[in-house]
Parts: C-alpha cells; structure tokens; sequence
C-alpha cells in the first residue's frame, strides 16, 4: 500500500475527485499553478486544467462567496483558505450564506461546498498562522467541521466531505502535515512513513463524517482529543504508563456522542484536550455533553487542556502549547480526583 | 483655515424643510448617448459611466440609439406588469398596516428596472437579487398567490415560514434566495456565472445591489472576481439615491457616480435612466448580449429614486423632504411607459383606467386565495417540525434528539 504524507493524502483525495467527478473544482491563493504554499494541490490543474483549478484573488470572502455561488448553480468547489488565521474575512458567507442556504430557501437551493484550511500551531508562525477557530463554526447551523489527524482519515475524510450535500469546514492540523508530531519538539518528527496510519490506499474510499475512532484503547480514562492533540495524548500516556482510551473525534459536527457515551462510561473518567483557547472552546460542548450523557458514570471531575487565552505568541510557542507535560499532568488529575 | 483637520462628512442638499432642487443633477438628453458595439473597448466608452442612456424623452417619443428593442405588444405587457407590481405592493402594504404579516417592502417608482430586465433574461439565467427586486418574480408570471403566501409565512409558504417576509427564492423562475444580509449574493452571483463559463453552457447571471450596499467589501469582491475571469454577468447597481436614511453620496464619497466604480476594473459601465422601461431594456440586452458571447461583465448603475419608505418600518419625512419624490427629474416609469403607448395610439386613458381596474381585481383575488391559507397570526402556520428541517440534507443525530425535546 503507497505511503502518503497528510500533504499526500489531501491531494490525493482531490485528485481522486476531480478525476470522478467533473463538477469538482477547486481554487484559492497560490493554488493553481503553484500547488498551494503547503502543496496541497500540486499538480492538480496541470491534470486537471486551469478550468478545473485555478489562482484567486487575495480575498477570502470572494473566494468563498464565489464558491457558494457555483455550488449552487451545481458545481462541488473546494476552496483552500491559505490559513485558518485568515479564514476571517469570509466568515459572513460561511455563516450567513453556505450554512443557511438550504434551510432558508427550503431546498431551493444547496450548497455542497469545502472550505479547507491549515490549522494549528508548532511552526513558529505567530499569532497571524497558529490559531484553531474551530468552535467558530461548530457554534454555527448547517456546518459540518472536520478535523483529520492523520494522512489515512484526512483522505477519506476530504471525499467524504467533497461528496456531501452541505458545507463542510475541513480544518488541516498543519504540524500533522508531514509527519505525527506529538509535542515534543525537540527531536524530529517521525515522518508518517514509518506510522500504520501513513498508509493510504489508492483510490476512492471515505470515512464518514460524524464518525470518531479510538486511537487507543485503555480503561483508566478517556482523553477526547482531535488534530495534532490526538498524537500528544499517546505520547503522553505512553511516557506516563497510563492506560488511557483515546478518542479522536475526526468530526466535530456532527459528533459521536454514542462513542464518546460508551467510552466515558467504560472508563469513568474523562479529559478533554485541545489546543484552541480554553473559553468557550469546543471542549466547554464536549464537557457539556459528558454531563449530560455519563454523569452518573464520571467517578471524577471532568478535565480540559486546551490553550491559553490568549492570542498565540511566537517566541513563547511552546509554554503556550498544551504539550505532553500539560497533559500527562492533567491525566494524573484525573486520576486522582 | 485655522490649519487643524476637519472630518468632511457629505451631506444631502435639502433636508425636511427644505425644498428639494435636483437643478444639478446633469441628465443627458434622451437620444443622446451612443450606442456602442457590444464588443467594444472598454477604454473607449469610459464617457458613458458619467452620462446617462435614455430612450423616452419629455414628450413621449422613443428617440436615439438605443430605442427599438420592444414592439407594442411588448411595451403594453410591460406596462401591465409594472402596474401589477405596483398594485401588489399596495396591497401588501395595507395587508402589513392591518397586521396580517410583519413586515414589507415596496419597489414604488423603480418597478421598470426589474420589470424590463427581466424580459431581456432567457429561461435558466439567474438573478442574485436584492429585497426590491420583486418585479423580476412578476414580470417572470410567478404565482402572486405563492409570493403572497411567503409574505403571509402561512402554511402554504413556499418557504416554511423561515424567512423574513419579501426573502422570496425561486429557482425555477431564475431568482436565487434573498439573503437579507446585504451585498453578499452580488460575488456569489460572480460565482455562478464563472459556473457557467467552467461548464462550458450559455448561461448567465444577473447581480443586484442597492447605491448604499456598493459600500460593503462583497461589492468589490465580486468587481474584482468578475474582471479577472471576465464572469458572465451582468452587475446592476440600483441607485435610488436612498439607503434607508442614509443619501447615496455616504456610499459614494468623492467618486463621480457609483458607475464609475467599474472603470478602475477595466468593466465597460453604464448609466441608465432606470425610469425609462425602454431604455431599461435597451442596455439590459446589451450588457446580456456582452456576457453571452462571453465578452465578459457589464456594470450597470440604474438611475432611479425610492419613492416610498424603506420599509415598513420607516418614515421618510424625518430625513428628506416629502416633496422630493415629486421633484425627482426622471418622472414615473409607469407614467411615462403610458404616455409613450398613448402617444403611439396603442394605449388610451381609458383602456389604463380600465387596466388599473382588472390589475386591483386580479391582486385581490390572489390575495383572498392566499389568505385562506391563513396570515401571520391567523390560520394555519407552517408546521413546527419545519424548524428543524433543510439544516443538512440529512438530519444528524444532535438534531433529531433536540426535535424530540421540543416533542414534534
Ligand atoms: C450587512 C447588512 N448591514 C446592514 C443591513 C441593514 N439594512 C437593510 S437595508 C439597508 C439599506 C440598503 O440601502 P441600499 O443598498 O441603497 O438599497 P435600497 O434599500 O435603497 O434598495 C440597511 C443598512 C443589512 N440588512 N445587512
Ligand atoms: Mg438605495
């Protein structure tokens, strides 16, 4: 079976459905004739035409709103937002427009759509290229986010939300891109040939959205984790011994309430990482949930990690990323509460 | 000059009170304004965004260039439908005055723009249209009864009752779902239109935007989408020198008229007396004709004046004269069409008379249909269940479990 990187794999899923399916087409800055400025798109209008993929103008909003558009005159456009810091400027169409097109046209008119974005942070690149809005659009109807964490998902992931009907917010870890980084920054990160999950087969084949996976199975708690903070939560329990489930969500909406219901209610205990902003974050719904499901099943405290509130700093990166020491320590509260 | 900066806010010339002067409002004589090839340079008719095209003039009479477009029969359809708009706006105002629905909006003197617009469309191009552009729907024979039903949100709205009143959407009649959020279907518009062009069919769009909705950053998104990929599209500007309480020269600034916004874009840009069903159509067909043969967009700035209030909600009086209306120097479209049908001896006072008589009876009519199936507060409703419905195509399990709580 090939071995992709995330990069790989996400153009590959492209490719996949733009030689499928005509009406795929795909643009955003730097992402024709280039191939994106992280490659995700390399090679696709050379294969596929300057008709099919092709350069936008530096405007968000128009990219998207553009791309709404042409969903609904028929057409499946995927749209690459160079990242999610500047995914912004197009929030009105997303939220005002993508998400409510079919509700309030009552069918009339849909909008299967795909914005894609790099998220995350771990490459140094300020509070202008780390952020991870993503509880921006789990809070909005009519979206469905997804967050893959490795090439394998991300592939089927992105065919999966390129053959929905509806909008779909698909929100790249940009530190999984090459390889699964697990917050120790220190030592270089094993490329993602040498992990089972770097593995992709050929061709078409999906993950459905709404479905999450136990990366790990334990039965002293559960970490609900997503993206990059899937790959810390293993690190961490690994190096602490701990005999963790962790779950990665893949989809934040909709979420696997029932997975998360059985895994929380095996273990008895629950922590919650990500690495967005605490306040409000999408860990505050996923806590909310575990109440609401397992309350009587919890034997402690329910746990977030998640970043600080505050924008994301350069030179500090790494206090402000809930590495494994954030974790592993949070995993001992577990515990012990 | 004491040498400190002063913030320059633009204001109207008159205010209530005062007497309203459109003196210097330069309007170019009808028949004066060439009309150019279609596939004409831009750079030579940069001229025609600061002029104004018109066709009928102070007498009556059809003159110039661009006259000629429309037979009698067509002329005397489009001024029954023009008058069917009015006579529906009417109606549904008074229906809002007694409570029946929450709210309106009326398109009083710009029925013409959307009326003979849409008669230079073919079937399958689309508009993205503004909330006063309900004379696209009418002029293309939608059901009054099915218009009048989404004002109402009774049960048989076509809409199901989620949407504002006047936030019609009409696939099949070439009319995509009003936002209510202003200016953003004019870059999705852009969109569809480059569609079209990736797929390779003749199809078109037809982009809508209010003078004061040019100020938002969606306006120039889609100027800069439709000048890159040369979009077929026609981008329409409606400037009825209005925007709620706001005059046009807020949206404006210094810039000479909201037509000249295109030529920074390289986008051939007209000015157009939007009162003049004639010359309405005249350029309408032009611009389409340009998108077509895929010669790439056309801006055009219909020159008109929002006779009545906003909305509904909204009393002119406190921030312009009420005389201003009559004082506006391109006169009714409805009055002028009639005059011109007159002039040609294919129209009568009395048979418009008579006209006006048959419109009322056929708006009522409709309207008595519409209200049994019931108004807001009154009759059947769309049903609760509804609510939950056309979030996703299909319903997600989160969904399905609040729909159950909310035990429908
Ligand atoms: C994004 C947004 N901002 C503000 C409003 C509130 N609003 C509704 S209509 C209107 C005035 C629009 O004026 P114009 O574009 O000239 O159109 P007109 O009403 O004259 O047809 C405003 C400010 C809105 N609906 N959407
Ligand atoms: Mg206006």
């Amino acid at each position: 079976m090939p071995r992709m990187t995330m990069i790989e794999a996400i153009r590959d899923a492209h490719a996949v459905k733009m030689a499928e399916d005509e009406d795929v087409v795909v643009f955003g800055e730097d992402v024709g004739y280039f191939g994106g400025v992280f490659r995700c798109t390399a090679g696709l209008q050379e294969t596929f035409g300057k008709n099919r993929c092709f350069d936008a103008p530096i405007n968000e909003s128009g990219i998207v709103g553009t791309a709404i558009g042409m969903a609904a005159f028929g057409l499946r456009p995927v749209v690459e937002m160079q990242f999610a810091d500047y995914v912004y400027p197009a929030y009105d169409q997303i939220v005002s427009e993508a998400a409510r097109l079919r509700y309030r046209s009552a069918g009339d008119f849909t909008c299967p759509l795909v914005v894609r974005m790099p998220t995350g942070g771990g490459i140094f690149g300020g509070q202008t290229h780390s952020q991870s809005p993503e509880a921006l659009f789990t809070h909005v109807s009519g979206l469905k986010t997804v967050v893959p964490s490795n090439p394998y998902d991300a592939k089927g992931l992105l065919i999966s939300a390129i053959e929905d009907n509806d909008p779909v917010i698909f929100l790249e870890p940009k530190r999984l891109y090459n390889g699964p980084f697990d917050g120790d920054h220190d030592k270089p990160v094993t490329p993602w040939s040498k992990h089972p999950l770097g593995e992709v087969p050929e061709g078409r084949y999906a993950i459905p959205l709404g479905k999450a996976a136990i990366r790990r199975e334990g039965s002293a708690l559960t970490v609900l984790a997503y993206g990059t903070m899937v790959h810390v939560a293993e690190a961490a329990a690994d190096a602490l011994g701990i005999d963790a489930e962790i779950v990665d969500l893949r989809t934040l909406v909709p979420l696997d309430v029932e997975l998360i219901e059985a895994s929380v209610k095996k273990t008895g205990r629950c922590l919650v990482v990500h690495e967005a902003t605490l306040t409000s974050g999408f860990g505050a719904e996923l806590v909310a949930v575990v109440a609401d499901a397992c309350f009587y099943h919890l034997e402690a405290p329910i746990v977030r990690v998640a970043g600080w509130d505050t924008p994301y700093p350069h030179a500090q990166e790494w206090d402000y990323f809930p590495g494994q020491a954030r974790v592993g320590g949070a995993m001992k509260r577990v515990l012990e509460g | 000059m004491d040498g400190r900066l002063k913030l320059h806010v633009p204001e109207p010339e008159v205010r209530p009170g005062g007497t309203p002067d459109f003196s210097g409002v330069k309007i170019a004589k009808a028949g004066s304004v060439r009309r150019p090839p279609v596939d004409v340079d831009p750079a030579e008719i940069r001229d025609m965004a600061y002029s104004i095209v018109r066709v009928l003039n102070r007498a009556g009479e059809a003159v110039g260039e661009w006259a000629g477009t429309l037979t009698d029969e067509e002329l005397l359809a489009g001024l029954k439908t023009m008058m069917r708009v009015r006579a529906f706006d009417r109606r549904m105002l008074m229906a809002q005055r007694q409570g029946k629905t929450s709210f309106y909006m009326q398109c009083l003197g710009e029925e013409a723009i959307a009326c003979a617009f849409r008669k230079a469309l073919e079937p399958g191009d689309m508009n993205f249209p503004t909330y006063r552009q309900q004379g696209l729907l009418i002029a293309d024979d939608y059901p009054l009864v099915d218009m009048m039903c989404q004002i109402y949100s009774n049960r048989r709205d076509p809409l199901k009752g989620r949407q504002l009143p006047v936030m019609y959407s009409a696939r099949k009649h070439g009319f995509f779902s009003i936002s209510g959020n202003l200016a953003t279907q004019f870059v999705q518009g852009v969109g569809w239109a480059m569609a079209s062009a990736i797929k390779g069919g003749d199809r078109i769009a037809a982009v809508w935007i209010g003078d004061g909705s040019t100020a938002e950053s969606d306006f120039h998104s889609g100027m800069v989408f439709a000048s890159t990929y040369k979009a077929p599209v026609v981008l329409n500007i409606v400037n009825n020198q209005w925007a709620i309480s706001t005059f046009q020269g807020i949206a404006k600034g210094g810039s000479g008229t909201f037509a000249a916004r295109g030529l920074g874009f390289g986008i051939p840009s007209l000015r157009v007396d939007g009162n003049d069903y004639l010359a309405v159509h005249a350029a309408a067909k032009w611009a389409v004709e340009r998108a077509r043969r895929n010669l790439g967009p056309t801006l055009i700035e219909w020159v008109t004046y929002r006779a009545a209030a906003h909305s509904t909600s909204d009393d002119p009086s406190a921030y312009r004269p009420k005389e201003e209306s009559d004082a506006w120097p391109l006169g009714d479209p409805i009055k002028r069409l009639k005059n011109h049908l007159v002039l040609r001896g294919a129209w009568s006072e009395e048979r418009h008379v008579q006209a006006e008589a048959e419109v009322d009876a056929e708006i009522l009519a409709a309207q008595k249909e519409a209200e049994s199936h019931g108004t807001l507060h009154t009759g059947p409703k769309p049903s609760v269940r509804d609510i939950f419905e056309d979030v996703y195509e299909v319903m997600p399990p989160h969904l399905r479990r609040q729909r159950q709580k909310a035990g429908v």
